[in-house]
């Protein structure tokens, strides 16, 4: 009746009867969330450091098994940072700068990702995804010690729900039976095959690519391979159409084949075929111990809508993108920074359901530039069409000897935030500063003495101005607004200025929870700002 | 004289990239050898400098 439907990597949250199970009438909790995964867990963390009950429903008992998703880019570790659990994934994870793309055998460059200095944050780590979120539950359960109130229930399966005006109700099932839940919210963070979609008959539309690939995760018994990035296009050594070499923690290596898509899962995944590909890859004299194995296949499709009534998803239930480019629980981890502080706020009265509704809007937008810049690197990698591969040769051939075919080269491109250009929240630019941080863009983080920008930040609404007066706070709709006053005399590496200011003298910029601007203006003007703060918390 | 532009130069090179290929999305091979043929004519006069095509089609050359 409870088989796990995957291993288990760690154990973390057995399931223990609840006493919700023998009330007499269901229990009615203000947000429950479906599904124990990164994205459920980051939803529980930043609603519980706001003090919002929340509890995580999961069907199984701690985390799975298999390094998945194995890129965390910066955006991702900051909003981690943010939540407590940051540097020790930082700690763990492998950083790498250097990566190497072939052509059939040959090398035909070398790219160095250099990335910009003046971060808190790498542009990315590659760390196994047990990791990610191991250290997740690690601060969840601090934050419990603290008396934040959120409780994960394992061994707990969502088999049906009923959607009301003003709540849900939920027929869950245990070891010990089934019993009857209502929540105020529920937040579907269940996953790429989410159930709760299925339960409430929604759409899921896009495209489904027919190509597999076989994943290998192994360990190196001589450590000489270097921590880059090795790409292959249509290499001859059979292994696969396409293969990617990524270092990870641990000596582990992950090796993805393309190997097409009619193939027969249970033989490719026998050890000695995958031994097989494996060593027509790295020659018969590199000894390895083979850690976990996988095939996927992957499709590029999002919901119509990301919130019906009191039911929200985020990360792949909402949205699904192919894994080049690492877009996938990244972005996931945006949408519950995006979701976070406006539930808490409409839940505390503080903001109308409409600052709802554009979590729709910032997200869909997200998720459809996730799905265009990992739909391209797939074309790319696998052309459809004959003059597509064509053009696609073209440019690794010219890639060898001129530098300007090098940028068309595409085997991903990694998570970025998204810009809000557009969104409701945001105010007209009224500045002529850094496009990087127009409103709607995530702010850039940079070095304050022995600290930095975004941590300053933190998650609530900002005021920040450099070298601008502004009140110290200000209180609009019942909003605190506080101000975070830095000047360029104490910006040394000119970043500050560089990403805020431009050739302007000052700038005063609104900043939303989600580190998000929502405004920016080059001086203060308080019958501007306090309509920025109504926009921002959708009252105008 | 102007030399040929070998460094990337092109803004949203992605954006250009898949521009290109929806042209010759539901083309037969013929029609799209075609097209690729007429672009490159429509280039040539673009850049119109005697040298810098010369320079192009060597650079082209494997």
């Amino acid at each position: 009746m409870f088989d796990d439907r995957y291993t288990l990597a760690y154990k973390r949250y057995p399931y223990k009867k609840s006493a919700d199970q023998d009330a007499a009438s269901p229990v009615r909790h203000p947000v429950v969330v479906m599904g124990g995964g990164p994205i459920g867990i980051a939803t529980a963390l930043d609603l519980g450091r706001q003090g919002i009950p929340t509890l995580v429903l999961d069907d199984h008992e701690g985390v799975g098994m298999g390094s998945r998703a194995i890129c965390f880019a910066k955006r991702c570790l900051e909003v981690a940072g943010r939540y407590g659990c940051g540097k020790p994934m930082v700690d763990k994870g492998v950083v790498w700068n250097i990566g190497k793309v072939f052509n059939k055998d040959d090398q035909v460059f070398e790219f160095n990702l250099l990335p910009e200095e003046g971060h808190e944050y790498p542009a990315f780590i590659n760390m196994q995804q047990p990791y990610y979120e191991s250290f997740q539950l690690d601060r969840f359960e601090e934050l419990q010690k603290d008396g934040a109130p959120i409780e994960i229930r394992g061994k707990n399966r969502i088999d049906n729900v009923e959607v009301h005006d003003d709540y849900v109700t939920l027929e869950i099932m245990t070891p010990d039976g089934p019993y009857t839940l209502e929540a105020e919210w529920l937040i579907g963070c269940d996953g790429a095959a989410s159930p709760l979609r299925t339960m409430l008959d929604l759409d899921f539309t896009g495209k489904v690519f027919q190509d597999s690939f076989l994943i290998a995760d192994i360990k190196m018994k001589n450590d000489d391979f270097p921590t880059e990035r090795w790409f292959w296009f249509e290499p001859t050594h059979g292994g696969g159409a396409s293969t990617l070499l990524h270092k990870q923690p641990d000596d582990v290596w992950r090796v993805d084949f393309q190997i097409g898509w009619d193939v027969d899962r249970k033989e490719e995944m026998k050890e000695e075929n995958i031994r097989r590909r494996l060593d027509a890859f790295l020659g018969e004299n590199v000894q390895y111990d083979m850690v976990w194995s996988s095939i996927y296949t992957f499709q590029c499709k999002r919901m119509d809508s990301f919130r019906h009534g009191r039911v929200f998803f985020a990360g792949d239930a909402a949205h699904q993108v192919s894994p080049f480019g690492a877009r996938g629980a990244n972005s996931g981890m945006q949408d519950v920074d995006n979701l976070g502080w406006k539930l808490g706020m409409v839940m505390r009265g503080e903001a109308p359901d409409s600052l709802l509704a554009t979590y729709n809007y910032e997200r869909i937008h997200g998720a459809d530039e996730n799905i265009l810049n990992s739909t391209r690197s797939t074309d790319f990698i696998t052309p459809k069409s004959e003059m597509s591969r064509l053009l696609r040769d073209a440019v690794l051939d010219l890639s060898e000897k001129h530098e300007f075919a090098r940028p068309m080269v595409n085997s991903g491109r990694l998570s970025v935030p998204c810009t809000y250009d557009g969104s409701p929240l945001n105010s007209a630019d009224a500045l002529d500063g850094p496009a990087r941080s127009r409103p709607g863009s995530v702010c850039p983080d940079a070095p304050l003495g022995d600290d930095f920008l975004l941590s300053k930040l933190g998650d609530k609404f900002i005021l920040l101005t450099i070298d601008a007066d502004a009140p110290d706070m200000i209180e609009e709709s019942g909003i605190q607004v506080t101000r975070l006053a830095l000047s360029t005399t104490d910006d040394k590496t000119g970043a500050l200025r560089e990403r805020y200011l431009g050739d302007n003298d000052s700038a005063v910029y609104l900043i939303r929870p989600d580190q998000h601007v929502a405004a920016r203006r080059p001086s203060f003007d308080d019958n501007q700002i306090r309509a920025a703060i109504r926009r921002a918390i959708g009252k105008e | 004289m102007t030399d040929l532009i070998l460094t990337p130069n092109i803004d949203g090179v992605d954006d250009f990239y898949a521009e290109l290929l929806a042209a010759h999305e539901g083309l037969t091979k013929e029609d799209s050898d075609a097209l690729n043929a007429r672009l490159v004519l429509v280039l040539a006069n673009h850049v119109g400098d005697r040298e810098a095509l010369s320079q192009a089609l060597k650079a082209a050359e494997k």
